[in-house]
């Protein structure tokens, strides 16, 4: 989230969109009915209707996968009545760049594909240059080849009548969502979107959320107390788990993985660090080359020397272009390349798409380990359906897990609050907090090096491990670690500090080896303050809900990130009655500022509040992703119709196909006639294993179930409570049949098309005669960029049990 | 006296030396909620955030101070997301810890076996240690096929976790980074 939760009471409308907040997020619904109660209008776009939809003040349905139909149709609608806000996006965006003429668009391909590799060459998606190597804009945007004049001819194509007929959303629905959306463009108006899964799970997922950051900055939306673009993250700490790099792209706080085309230290950041030729720009990944050497001290503390260049060639490089993601794990596993398999408080069997190939898959395995509080349909993998254990080698380690009251450390919201809990009572048996497995395992793992020959040892035997106390993970030391010290006496903006004292703030950080942080990002959030995380206070000086002194959140404490552009040029507030930052005498008053730098009509000294941006600004053309610089409707890889009516590219031309024989796709197969969308229920949580074992949980939502309208289950003769079978190419399950008006048929294209849902958080292992994953279902396949599965839209069929 | 958690709480603030026999700076006393009927003079509170999504709510946990088990866990009224609310999963919180069915032993299942075994902790890390080490050390990649530098294994996958705290997830990339493997994803991609 670019802004948190309490913070959602401050928007004037909130747009709930790929996510069913009141019962996947419920206690988020308390911020939103504040709003509401203050008079803000809430609307919920969804197939399904939902206890979400239930609250909503305008409540409208659309098809899987058709939010970009739905999105574009909002961004033809704000452009052609001038709804933008035109000083936010002259200024703060690069909607006035002109744009190359090398870039094109065409019939749904943009320019530089290859039909061959299924790929884009980017090089054409770039803006003109002036003499000084500058961005050449157009402040009036009305140049035809400015982005804001791409931007509207692109969307022109979105009409209210050809994106009814794509999504199913009757016309008087589209206009009275985007009429009431886009009242959000003046100053004093903030617009918020709430997104989960319903969004990322899509074969143009990023694209979804691509298209509603282009809305949120055309109405002025991004940097201001109740407005951003916020992602409702799924799990406790899935936003830290992400921060701290346990992703193969990432290493702790966002510095891409070192590729093999970066031999040494010196390419890597000379590659990877931008420059700007915008004078007014921070350009703040500037600052990379501080990171990198700071992160590399905290791995290999005094052994990391400018000699070695901290230690970089002794981590593991990907080759470049290659993907490594969980689908290509499942992939590469299920074709036999590993032999050691971790799933660490994961349950892989259920959760990711296309189980039955992650099954298969981990019978091919030489050795697994599973940490984890229950039985799961990982661990036991081996006995489960059409399984024979006596034909599966694998051998099977179950680590037992302290829950999160058995032990100390912090987690991070997805508001990146970052709050620390504690230790209420000792786990049960055997059961270990994660960190100490990790510390025993890894010691017993270097014991073995120490003694014994190995291949290119030395990262394992120089890891730092000075910040574990007696063969004990001590939380608080790693979390010292992960702000950073000072490695040696350091004089920094004419302050000396001692070796040994922590970094108050990341811009203290040293290129030359002169501090360690395991994690820039988290830099001040441990220093000679204290925890920061610990922190308890209720103090409320904005009266916005920003509650400065309560936990912890990155990056500096700073609640509202890009404030910045809550600010006109003179440093005062956009929206007076919203005002969480200003310039007054001489220093910002409010929340944490984007940087120090005083407002922009400061001659030479102001800076653009998009920081993170080489360009100073908020994309509006977005060159950085692989399948487009503008979002596009494509549909769904498995899809209803033969035709898609923006273009003659009916799926989205570089989506990721496996070709295993467990991996088959289907598409206007009249065997598989259904849309289906996969999702949660409150009382359940992802697939269920720290929920099926609670009996007061499991009472409330003992199996799975099937959710149709009462016109499909009329023509397929099925009642309410019926047992079914749902299947897909990849698989089945049984479901009991759930008759409902929450869902209806879609008019697609003049034709009837059907939609059903099913819940994912079932699995075999329990209960019994509790039914199996919806993931059993699902393709792989996903979103392109970031290869997150496509199980929001998929073709099924549905049966009575025992019927034809 | 009857007062709710909040009221108790300025008050508490006004006159801390009503005793604090709790962990973290308040009394849990005269508290008017399910505690209250609970002998509350021998337990102790500590403060959590819920495990389950992303909201990050405020969860209070009662430990009794003779037995050292948890004995209920309900919303922290005092933390300024939640207000003390919970949802169905976050207010179950004490039967996802407190719960027949958890496992609390090391298992193993040997290949081709058709049942778990029961192991010690030192057996199940000397032989994952020496699993490790072999499939490490056997697909080893030390240049690429265009002979370039990686220093990589790709014989093992690791995936997790966004159930583990911040500390646990850094020391995890850690020591799989350290090992050479590339293969590192987690419920995010998911």
């Amino acid at each position: 989230m670019t802004n948190h939760w309490i913070d959602i009471r401050n928007a004037d409308c909130i747009l709930i969109m790929g996510s069913n907040a009141a019962e996947n997020h419920p206690i988020s619904f308390k911020w939103v009915t504040k709003a509401q109660e203050k008079g803000a209008t809430l609307i919920h776009v969804d197939p399904r209707f939902t206890r979400t939809s239930a609250k909503a003040d305008i409540y409208t349905y659309l098809r899987s996968g058709t939010d970009i139909a739905f999105l574009g149709g909002m961004i033809n609608y704000i452009l052609t009545k001038e709804l933008y806000a035109k000083e936010y996006t002259a200024n703060y965006t690069n909607a006035p760049f002109i744009v190359s003429s090398k870039f094109g668009f065409n019939d749904g391909l943009f320019s530089g594909y290859d039909p061959k590799t299924h790929k884009y060459d980017k090089a054409g998606w770039t803006f003109e240059k002036d003499e000084k190597g500058r961005d050449k804009r157009d402040l009036t945007m009305q140049d035809p080849n400015c982005v804001l004049q791409r931007l509207k001819k692109h969307f022109s194509r979105y009409t209210p009548e050809i994106v009814s007929s794509i999504t199913g959303t009757p016309i008087p629905d589209l206009l009275k969502v985007y009429a009431a959306y886009a009242a959000t463009g003046p100053d004093d108006k903030a617009g918020t979107i709430m997104y989960a899964m319903g969004w990322t799970q899509h074969t143009v997922g990023v694209q979804n959320i691509r298209a509603m950051c282009i809305i949120q900055l055309l109405l002025g939306n991004i940097g201001i107390a109740g407005g951003g673009v916020n992602a409702l993250r799924g799990e406790s700490n899935v936003q830290a788990s992400t921060d701290h790099g346990l992703l193969f792209h990432i290493w702790p706080g966002y510095l891409g993985t070192p590729a093999a085309s970066n031999p040494t230290l010196e390419d890597y950041n000379k590659k990877n660090t931008p420059k700007t030729n915008e004078p007014l720009s921070a350009n703040w990944w500037q600052n990379k080359p501080k990171y990198m050497a700071s992160f590399l001290k905290s791995m290999f503390g005094d052994e990391a020397t400018k000699e070695n260049e901290f230690g970089y060639s002794w981590l593991p490089k990907v080759d470049d272009g290659v993907s490594y993601t969980w689908m290509d794990i499942f992939d590469q596993m299920y074709k036999g390349k590993f032999t050691g398999f971790f799933a660490w408080g994961q349950n892989p069997a259920c959760s990711g798409a296309n189980a039955n190939k992650t099954r298969q898959a981990l019978g091919k395995l030489d050795w697994m380990v599973n940490v984890n509080l229950f039985d799961n349909e990982t661990a036991s993998f081996w006995k489960g359906p059409g399984m024979d254990p006596k034909q599966i080698k694998t051998e099977v380690f179950f680590l037992p897990c302290a829950a999160s009251v058995e032990k100390e450390g912090s987690i991070t919201n997805s508001g990146r609050w970052m709050q620390w809990r504690y230790k209420a009572a000792d786990p049960p048996g055997d059961c270990k907090p994660d960190g100490d497995i990790m510390v025993e395992l890894f010691e017993h793992i270097r014991k073995l090096y120490k003694r014994y020959d190995g291949v290119f040892d030395t990262p394992i035997l120089n890891l730092r491990w000075d910040h574990v106390t007696g063969g004990k993970f001590d939380p608080h030391a790693v979390a010292k670690l992960i702000n950073g010290y000072f490695e040696k006496d350091t004089t920094v903006q004419d302050k000396t500090y001692k070796k040994g004292t922590l970094v108050p703030a990341f811009a203290m950080l040293q290129a030359d080896g002169a501090t360690s942080s395991g994690n820039w990002l988290f830099c001040n959030s441990y220093t000679d303050k204290g925890n920061m995380a610990a922190r308890r206070g209720k103090n409320d000086p904005t009266g916005l809900g920003l509650f400065p002194d309560w936990a912890w959140c990155w990056p500096v404490n700073r609640r509202i990130i890009y404030n910045r552009a809550s600010v006109n040029a003179a440093g005062k507030p956009l929206a007076p009655n919203k005002n969480i930052l200003e310039w007054k005498d001489g220093k910002w008053v409010g929340d944490v500022p984007d940087g120090p730098w005083p407002p922009l009509d400061q001659k030479d000294k102001g800076r653009l509040p998009f920081i993170m941006k080489t360009d100073g600004v908020a994309a509006i053309f977005g060159p950085g992703l692989v399948d487009g610089p503008f979002p596009e409707h494509y549909e769904p890889l498995e899809c209803p119709v033969e035709k898609n009516e923006m273009s003659a590219q009916r799926i989205n031309p570089v989506a990721p196909i496996y070709g295993t024989a467990a991996d088959t796709y289907t598409t206007c197969d009249p065997r598989y006639p259904f849309v289906c969308s996969t999702y949660r229920v409150t009382e359940h949580w992802q697939t269920g294993v720290m929920t099926r074992w609670q009996p007061w949980l499991l009472e409330t939502q003992p199996q799975m179930f099937v959710e149709m309208s009462e016109e499909l289950a009329k023509l397929l003769e099925i009642k309410n409570g019926d047992p079914c079978i749902v299947s897909s190419p990849r698989g089945q399950v049984e479901a009991a049949a759930i008759v409902t008006k929450r869902l209806r048929p879609f008019i697609i294209q003049g034709t009837t098309i059907h939609q059903v849902g099913i819940p994912w958080c079932y699995g075999w292992v329990h209960p019994k005669n509790g039914g199996d994953s919806a993931n059993l279902l699902t393709p792989s396949t996903g979103d392109p960029n970031t290869r997150i599965p496509e199980s929001k839209a998929f073709m099924v069929n549905v049966v009575k049990k025992g019927g034809k | 006296m009857h007062v709710t958690r909040r009221e108790f709480l300025k008050i508490s603030g006004m006159a801390s030396a009503l005793g604090a026999l709790a962990g973290l700076g308040f009394d849990v006393l005269p508290i008017k909620s399910y505690a209250a009927g609970l002998d509350t003079m021998s337990v102790k509170e500590t403060t959590s955030i819920c495990p389950y999504c992303a909201v990050g709510c405020g969860q209070i946990v009662q430990t009794d101070k003779a037995t050292g088990k948890i004995i209920n866990t309900e919303g922290d009224s005092d933390h300024p997301i939640n207000e003390g609310s919970l949802c169905a999963k976050g207010a179950s919180l004490y039967q996802l810890v407190v719960n027949p069915s958890r496992w609390t032993q090391v298992l193993y299942r040997a290949p081709y076996s058709d049942k778990w075994e029961e192991k010690t902790w030192d057996w199940a890390l000397d032989r994952i240690a020496v699993n490790v080490k072999k499939s490490r050390d056997t697909a080893f990649v030390t240049k690429n096929a265009k002979g370039q530098e990686v220093n990589r294994t790709e014989g093992i996958a690791h995936i997790g976790s966004a159930a583990l705290d911040n500390e646990e997830c850094w020391l995890l990339q850690a020591i799989m980074r350290s090992l050479g493997l590339v293969y590192i994803e987690h419920q995010a991609r998911i």
